[in-house]
Parts: structure tokens; C-alpha cells; sequence
């Protein structure tokens, strides 16, 4: 099934709707992000519910960690993260070195600017997904250089 | 040491999945922002538009469908070819018009509703337009005007999702001004 294709067209128009029925300004765009995000962990807790329905229980956060690294996102990018890194002590940062969503765009400097709007849903998946395991997080993403990007959750400890 | 992981999930039900459970995300966001749900739909369809638009040109290229001679071809190809790789179903294309002008897809299953159940204050809402507007749009890159509508639907306890489309006309191209 060649979906793929079809879940990057539904995102762009997602975006696309999101920033034209606000109007434009800058407290407009933190609230686009938001919105963009807060669909993103809508999704991303519905995945993990049916995805780990039949998987054992995860030993700890760097388990749950890995499992997001490893099978989520292989599940959902057809590819690994290439780097995960942390400080143990609630903070991990995953590299992927060419995101699929934004592997579409130009990698020079060009549209680095409108980076962040294509990693808000993704960054909502993954905080969708911690919650439903059982971790409040905060996840935020940024882009030094297309087509790769760091995205840092920091684990809310309750 | 990672544990033992016997995870037998179906990479592509997970994606589709993805896209299942985005749509719905969309279709939600629309549904706070709109009063009423002749605009939902309306929305739904003209972003559906902008997909087909794209969509036809990853269509051709992948499956290397030459151009069709009739409707009927175009009619099989959505249905065998298209409808099969993006969504995974193959909706029976039936009930021709004795012109030879118009057709339905029936679709058993509809793989953008797997999780929904509509409210009853929706009964307006077409849940999947989306799907309409991509057939459109699609067609219209390749140079033919048609009419798509949902005749039946699942959500609306109809026992199959009907698509409807009807042929307008075919597209003339325009050479532009001064092209020989």
C-alpha cells in the first residue's frame, strides 16, 4: 500500500488549512504550532493504543524511550531514529537525520523558516504516544539543516 | 539488553492507520471551526481537491498507466488500480448509465472510517468528502471534468459507502496564445 504518499499530501493540506484560517502575525503562529501540535497527540495516543496492545509492559522510561526510537517510528517514517541521546535525567534528544516530512522540501537555507510548522504534528505524536505509556512530556523540535532534525522530550516527573 | 520483541504489527496497517486517525484529527478541527456542516463538507472537498491535483502525478508514475480510451477503462483503472494502492480496498465499479456517462463505486469497507461513529447533531456532515474532491482533482489533470458524490454511506447506516460519478466533459487543451 503506497499510503505514504498519500498521509504527506493530507499533512501539507493540514497545514496549509491550519495557517490560513488564522490570520497572520506572530501570536498567531505559536497558536497554529499549537493547534497543529494538539491534533498531532490526539493521533499519536489513538497509535499507541492499537499499536501496543499485545506488547509486554516497558522496563522504565529509557525502554519506553527506545521503543519510540525503534518501532514507532519505523511504523510511522519507515526508518529508525539515528541518534538518541539523554542525560538521564528526563531529558532525550532523537536526530533523525533526514525526516521524512520534510524531505520534501529544498535542503538549502531556502524554507528553513517554515521547518517548524511540519514537525508540530510529528511533535504531538510523540507526546501523544509518551502519555498513553504513562509519561507527561514536553517535546519540542528544531532544524539546524534540512533535511534533519533534533526533536528534545523533557520528561515531566509527576 | 533490549528485551524480546515479538511484535508481529503490520507495519502498513500502522500507516494507514496514521492516515486514518490524521483525517479524523482534520475532520474534528473542521467541525470546531465551522458553525455548520455544508462548510465542513465543503472544506473537505476542496483540500481533497488539492491532493488529487498532487496525488495524480505520484498515480502516473508509479503505476504507469498509459491514457484511457473510454470511461469504463477510467472507471476500472480508479477502482483496480488506484483505490487499491493508496487505500488498499477495490471498490466494485457498478449501476452504468445506459449512456455510458456516469458509475458507481461501492465500497465494502472504507478505510477512512474505521474508527468513527457520527453524532447524531452531524447528520449533514459527509464524513469522507475528502475522497470526492481527490477523484476530482485528479481527473482534472488528466483532462476530464466529472462529478463525484457520495450516494451511500456506512456512517449513515447505509450498508455500503457509494461514490458516484458522473463524466461532464472532456478538457480542451489550451495551447497558449502564439504557441504553435
Amino acid at each position: 500500500m503506497a499510503d505514504e504518499a498519500l498521509f504527506q499530501f493530507l499533512h501539507s493540506e493540514l497545514i496549509q488549512y491550519i495557517y490560513k484560517s488564522g490570520a497572520n502575525g506572530e501570536t498567531e503562529n505559536g497558536k497554529n504550532i499549537t493547534k497543529l501540535e494538539a491534533m498531532g497527540f490526539r493521533v499519536g495516543q489513538g497509535l499507541i493504543e492499537r499499536f501496543t496492545k499485545e506488547t509486554p509492559r516497558f522496563k522504565d522510561e529509557l525502554d519506553v524511550m527506545k521503543f519510540i526510537c525503534k518501532d514507532f517510528w519505523t511504523c510511522l517514517f519507515k526508518k529508525q531514529i539515528d541518534n538518541l541521546r539523554t542525560n538521564h535525567q528526563g531529558i532525550y534528544v532523537l536526530q533523525d537525520n533526514s525526516f521524512r516530512l520534510l524531505s520534501q522540501l529544498s535542503a538549502g537555507k531556502q524554507y528553513l523558516e517554515h521547518a517548524p510548522k511540519y514537525l508540530a504534528f510529528t511533535c504531538g505524536l510523540v507526546r501523544g504516544g509518551l502519555s498513553d505509556l504513562g509519561l507527561k512530556s514536553v517535546v519540542t523540535a528544531e532544524v539546524a539543516g534540512m533535511p534533519a532534525c533534533k526533536f528534545q522530550v523533557m520528561i515531566q516527573k509527576v | 539488553m533490549s528485551r524480546q520483541s515479538n511484535r508481529t504489527t503490520d507495519n502498513k496497517k500502522m500507516n494507514s492507520e496514521l492516515f486514518t486517525l490524521t483525517y479524523g484529527a482534520l475532520v474534528t478541527q473542521l467541525c470546531k471551526d465551522y458553525e455548520n456542516d455544508e462548510e465542513v463538507n465543503k472544506q473537505l472537498d476542496k483540500m481533497g481537491y488539492n491532493i488529487g491535483v498532487r496525488l495524480i502525478e505520484d498515480f502516473l508514475a508509479r503505476s504507469s498507466v498509459g491514457r484511457c480510451q473510454d470511461f469504463r477503462e477510467t472507471a476500472d483503472v480508479i477502482a483496480k488500480v488506484a483505490f487499491k494502492m493508496y487505500l488498499g480496498v477495490t471498490p466494485s465499479v457498478t449501476n452504468w448509465s445506459p449512456a455510458g456517462d456516469e458509475f458507481s463505486l461501492v465500497l465494502e469497507s472504507n478505510p477512512l472510517v474505521d474508527f468513527v461513529e457520527l453524532p447524531d447533531n452531524h447528520n449533514v456532515l459527509i464524513y469522507s468528502n475528502l475522497l470526492c474532491g481527490v477523484l476530482r482533482g485528479a481527473l482534472e489533470m488528466v483532462q476530464m471534468a466529472v462529478d463525484v458524490r457520495f450516494a451511500q454511506d456506512t456512517l449513515r447506516g447505509d450498508n455500503v459507502t457509494e461514490i458516484r460519478m458522473k463524466f461532464i466533459k472532456r478538457i480542451e487543451e489550451n495551447l497558449p496564445a502564439g504557441d504553435e
